[in-house]
C-alpha cells in the first residue's frame, strides 16, 4: 500500500517561505495499491493529486471524514468533477437530519461556489458510510464515528495484511481526566489496533492543549499515548496548526522524542512523501 | 479489538465530570460505569465491583418503595429505559452498603445513535435528604 500525502495541514491553507518543507496544504491523502486507488479528504491538497492522475484511471473513490472546511474546500479543484467520462464516489458521515449531497452542496452551490454539486460533468454517487465494514475493489473499509465536534469518522484501511488508519481530526482524550487508558474506553480504538500505519491529528503542543480543551483536537504527547495504546507500528503526525512553521515543527518533534523511548516508528511526513505500508 | 461505542464512551467521560451520581449500562443492562460520585452513595467502588449484570446491580442496593416495600426491579427508572428506551424518572428508597437508606431520585435517558440506534442508557440520580 502506497499513501501519498498531498496535504498535512490543518484548519487553513499556508503557503509561504516558512512552510515550505511541511507544506501548506489542507488534508489530503492518496492510498494506492498496484491499479487501485483511494483518496483520503478533499483539503487544498486534493487539487494538485487530481492533476497527477490525468489519464490513469476513470473511477475514483474519495472518502471524506467529516465536512470542515479543511476536509473538503478542495473537492471544487478535484479534476475528474469535470471530465464527463469519470465515474466518481464520494463516501461520507450520514448526518442527524440533512442527507450528505444536501450537506455537501451547502459548500458546492452559490454564492460560496459558482457550479451546483448537482451540475457537474462527471458521472457523481454520494454514499453515506454504513456502520458495516464494507468493499472499495479489493480495500477493506471500516468506518467509525470518532470525537470531534459535528458527525466524523475516521477510516481502518486494509489490503491484504496491510492496514492504514486516518484519523485526522480526533480528541480521544477529552475530558479522560488521564484515568488510566483502557482502550475498551478509548475512541478511535479498533480503528487503529496494531495498524501498520496511523496518520493521527497532533494539531496542538502539550502547551497549548489547555487552552483548546474540546475544540476536537490533541497535543503530541497525547497522540503518542493514543499509538501506544493502539500498539500501532508506525505513526504519522497529521493535521499540523496553520501558525506553526517548519523549524518549529521539527523542534516540537525532537523534543517530544528526546522526553520518551517510543515502542513504533514516527515521523511527520511532508507534503509530497510517500509512505509504503 | 473490542472498544465500546462512541455514544458510551462520551457518556462516560461526560459522568466522570460531572458533579451528579451517575450509571453507564449497554442495551443488555450490564452496568458498565459508575462515577465516583455514585461510589459515594452506594459505598460501593467501581474498581472492586466491575461491571455488573442487571441482575445484579437492580436487587444489591435493596431498592424500596416510599411505602417500605421492595421495588421489583422492573420499576426501576433504568430497567425501564432499557426495556423502553425512553427516558424514565422515580423517586425511591435505597439502601448503601454502610447500611445507610437513602431517599433518591433517578432520571435515565436512553443512549440513541443515529438512525435511532440503542447502544444503553445513561441515569443520574441525588439524594433528596441526608442519609436517615
Ligand atoms: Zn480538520
Ligand atoms: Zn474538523
Amino acid at each position: 500500500m502506497n499513501v501519498t500525502f498531498w496535504g498535512t495541514r490543518g484548519s487553513l491553507p499556508c503557503s509561504g517561505p516558512d512552510t515550505q518543507i511541511y507544506g501548506g496544504n489542507t488534508p489530503c491523502v492518496g492510498v494506492s495499491v498496484g491499479e487501485e486507488l483511494l483518496i483520503l479528504d478533499a483539503g487544498s491538497g486534493i487539487r494538485r493529486l487530481g492533476i497527477s492522475l490525468k489519464g490513469k484511471y476513470s473511477t475514483f473513490h474519495l472518502l471524506l471524514s467529516h465536512l470542515h472546511m479543511d476536509h473538503i474546500q478542495g473537492m471544487g479543484f478535484f479534476l475528474p468533477l469535470y471530465d464527463p467520462k469519470a465515474e466518481v464516489h464520494i463516501y461520507g458521515p450520514a448526518g442527524h437530519s440533512a442527507p450528505l449531497i444536501d450537506r455537501l452542496s451547502r459548500y458546492l452551490s452559490p454564492p460560496l461556489f459558482p457550479i451546483r454539486i448537482r451540475e457537474l460533468p462527471c458521472r457523481l454517487f454520494v454514499h453515506e458510510v454504513p456502520a458495516r465494514p464494507f468493499n472499495i475493489g479489493s480495500f477493506r473499509i471500516v468506518a467509525q464515528r470518532v470525537i470531534h465536534p459535528g458527525v466524523t469518522i475516521g477510516y481502518r484501511i486494509q489490503h491484504g495484511h496491510s492496514v492504514l488508519a486516518y484519523l485526522p481530526d480526533h480528541e480521544p482524550m477529552l475530558g479522560a481526566n488521564g484515568r488510566p487508558k483502557d482502550p475498551a474506553w478509548l475512541s478511535g480504538h479498533d480503528l487503529a489496533y496494531q495498524a501498520g500505519l496511523l496518520i493521527h491529528d497532533a494539531q496542538f503542543t502539550d502547551e497549548e492543549y489547555p487552552r483548546f480543551v474540546g475544540w476536537g483536537h490533541s497535543c503530541l504527547g497525547q497522540t503518542l499515548e493514543f499509538a501506544r495504546l493502539a500498539e500501532v507500528r508506525q505513526l504519522a503526525l497529521f493535521h499540523h496548526d496553520p501558525g506553526r512553521d517548519d523549524l518549529q515543527m521539527e523542534a516540537l518533534f525532537q523534543q517530544a522524542l528526546a522526553k520518551q523511548a517510543l515502542p513504533f516508528g514516527a515521523s511527520i511526513p511532508k507534503e509530497g512523501e510517500i509512505l509504503v505500508i | 479489538m473490542a472498544a465500546y461505542p462512541l455514544e458510551l464512551i462520551l457518556s462516560r467521560q461526560l459522568a466522570e465530570n460531572l458533579a451528579i451520581p451517575a450509571f453507564i449500562t449497554d442495551p443488555a443492562g450490564n452496568l458498565l460505569y459508575y462515577n465516583e460520585q455514585a461510589e459515594a452513595l452506594l459505598g460501593k467502588r467501581f474498581e472492586f465491583t466491575g461491571p455488573m449484570s442487571v441482575e445484579e446491580w437492580s436487587v444489591i442496593f435493596k431498592p424500596k418503595t416510599k411505602e417500605g416495600k421492595d421495588l421489583p426491579p422492573s420499576d426501576l427508572p433504568l430497567v425501564q429505559t432499557l426495556n423502553t428506551h425512553r427516558p424514565s424518572h422515580s423517586t425511591f428508597w435505597i439502601e448503601s452498603l454502610g447500611g445507610q437508606r437513602h431517599l433518591i431520585s433517578v432520571t435515565s435517558l436512553p443512549l440513541l445513535g443515529p438512525e435511532g440506534t440503542f447502544y444503553g442508557a445513561m441515569a443520574i440520580f441525588w439524594t433528596n435528604e441526608p442519609a436517615l
